[in-house]
């Protein structure tokens, strides 16, 4: 679970979110959504400790994330970045092995215990025929999963996912989120991905976090629909939010 | 695969050892030493005094720089990659070996303490001030490839830093005295030849601290592989592996270019040719390796070198630029 308490984003001098409260809930699919350049990697960001908090208290579990040394960070929560990994050479097995790091020892080495999780992950995101294969011919669809299994190898209580859809087609789409969701649900983690897919964020996420500067909401996904604070944000000249049909339209 | 992995690593070792043998039965001194003078000259056995030093003193010395040469280019190429990121980056592609060549031409052309200094002090002096030129050049290359990302435009500012510090050195070359140019042209000529068992006492330990660090930060390289957010997020101080891994290149490259002169290619090239023959970037794997491959690649620069007398940097060059350009080639619509 993760508990925002009065926190303030900004980016560079400009403050794009002021005291944002809130929780994402355990088990639960949440999406963060919001206009470009509003500030969901920067959340994100913050969330993982890769930027400090400027004003505000950040609560991972029970415990406030300046306590947290790197290594309690690394066990408690999980970043998929919009990095693009590719690395020759070595194996998705290995790339998906680098996620038990905190928990090895100086070299590296993976216990019994490890190869189980590593295998779980894999199997988890439906993977285990990769296992051997290297990342430089696989698609954009299939990476992702594997850095999403890699993420579930850490054996995190917390993943943070930035953009995870935004280069794959309409089915992986789907897929990928469906896939997230189930990973909440099953395995009870506290799932949180940034996304510019409002419809599949409405349809597949079980709560929306929303950055509508300068505020953040965070609503189960049917009163984030009915708020009304989603017409607010994406509606413009030429296009509505109607919510009835939960989709975007164009005016006229 | 990991079978493979093991033939691979035992017949490396057993082709180091015989080069390394190999290495130690010639040489360019157009003395008669047959390999059973050489068996005796390290058994106490039958053989005249002269040849059992030319044998320990002269070539067995010589093998052993090159081996740790080797190694030790290898090594900081290998890490320079991993950090920055950069498949081209290498201690000679960077400027690293430039930057530790101002270093020792400061030293000896811009100092005239220099010359006052007794033969050990300034051996020391010379590796000090390689040192930091090595070291300055790193922080200088690190800082632009944080802002920089596209690793061409750092790879023509290593380049461009190697250009400027030959120009730096040329004037200094131009304004000072007889005697130190002599030294410092000695020095820019000076191959694995120039080493002495004293000289050796020096380099061995230096490269060994480097070559410990480098083992150590094993495990941090391999989360770099994911880039730096992903590293952090797993848990890994960054500006400590960074500090590390800058300083083990230090040690190891500007220990070698401090003793041997710029010995160019070998460090950038041989974890390339690791990666391919070992079809793996894991670099508990990698790194001993690449450590075999560029004691390898220096012994048989060496025993080239020295059955054609040729200068050892022209055969580096020829041995390591085919593959740099094949790297170069392989990765353009990667990169």
């Amino acid at each position: 679970m993760i508990r925002l308490d009065n926190i303030r984003l900004s980016y560079g001098d400009r403050t794009l979110v002021h005291s944002a409260t809130g929780e994402i809930r355990s088990g639960e699919l949440t999406a963060l959504v919001g206009r470009n350049g509003s500030g969901k990697s920067t959340l994100l960001r913050t969330l993982a400790s890769l930027q400090p908090i400027i004003e505000g208290r950040i609560l991972l579990g029970e415990r406030d994330i300046t306590t947290l040394s790197p290594a309690d960070m690394a066990r408690t929560l999980a970043f998929v970045t919009t990095e693009k990994v590719r690395i020759s050479n070595l194996s998705c097995r290995d790339v998906v092995a680098l996620g038990r790091a905190p928990y090895t020892n100086w070299i590296g080495r993976l216990q019994e215990q490890d190869e189980q999780q590593v295998m779980h992950a894999l199997a988890a995101v439906g993977m285990s025929d990769y296992a051997t294969k290297s990342m430089d011919h696989m698609s954009d669809g299939e990476c992702q999963r594997i850095m999403i299994a890699r993420a579930l190898a850490q054996a995190t209580p917390i993943i943070l996912l930035d953009e995870p859809t935004a280069f794959l087609d309409m089915p992986n789409r789907y897929e990928l989120c469906s896939l997230l969701r189930r990973l909440a649900h099953e395995e009870h983690k506290c799932i949180l991905f940034s996304t510019h897919e409002l419809d599949i964020a409405l349809e597949l996420c079980d709560s929306v976090a929303l950055i509508s500067p300068p505020s953040l909401h965070i609503l189960p996904t049917e009163q984030m629909i009915r708020s009304g604070e989603i017409e607010k944000l994406f509606s413009s000249d030429i296009i509505s939010f109607d919510a009835t049909s939960r989709s975007v339209k164009i005016k006229g | 695969m990991r079978s493979r992995t093991t033939i691979l690593f035992i017949v490396l070792s057993l082709v180091l050892c015989g080069l390394f043998i190999f290495d130690v039965t010639i040489g360019e001194d157009g003395v008669d030493i047959t390999f059973d003078d050489v068996v005796a000259s390290f058994s106490d056995g039958d053989v005249e005094d002269y040849k059992v030093t030319i044998v320990i003193d002269i070539r067995l010395v010589k093998a052993i720089m090159a081996l740790l040469a080797g190694i030790a280019l290898a090594l900081s190429g290998l890490q320079m990659q991993t950090l920055f990121r950069n498949p081209m980056a290498g201690p000679y592609t960077l400027g690293i070996s430039s930057g530790a060549s101002l270093g020792v031409a400061l030293f000896i052309l811009g100092a005239p303490l220099g010359q006052m200094l007794s033969s050990e002090l300034s051996t020391l002096g010379i590796a000090g001030a390689a040192w930091i030129g090595a070291l300055a050049t790193l922080f200088l290359v690190g800082a632009i490839s944080q802002r920089i990302k596209d690793i061409m435009v750092v790879l023509i500012i290593g380049i461009m830093i190697s250009s400027a510090v030959g120009a730096v050195v040329q004037i200094l070359q131009f304004m000072s005295q007889e005697e130190a140019l002599k030294n410092f042209v000695v020095w820019t000529m000076g191959s694995l030849g120039g080493v002495t068992w004293d000289k050796l006492y020096i380099i061995a330990p230096m490269i060994i601290v480097g070559l410990v660090m480098a083992v150590a930060v094993i495990k941090p390289m391999n989360m770099l592989l994911l880039g730096e957010g992903y590293a952090r997020t797993m848990g890994l101080n960054v500006a400590r592996t960074r500090l590390l891994i800058l300083l083990s290149t230090t040690l190891l490259a500007g220990t070698v270019t401090a003793f041997c002169g710029p010995i160019g290619f070998i460090g950038m090239a041989m974890p390339h040719l690791s990666r391919a023959i070992f079809a793996n970037a894991d670099h508990r794997t990698l790194l001993p390796a690449s450590a075999l491959m560029g004691a390898i690649a220096l012994l048989v620069c060496d025993i080239l070198s020295k059955m054609y007398t040729l200068p050892i940097n022209a055969l580096t060059a020829l041995l390591g630029i085919p593959i740099i350009i094949w790297v170069i080639v392989k990765k353009r619509n990667i990169v």
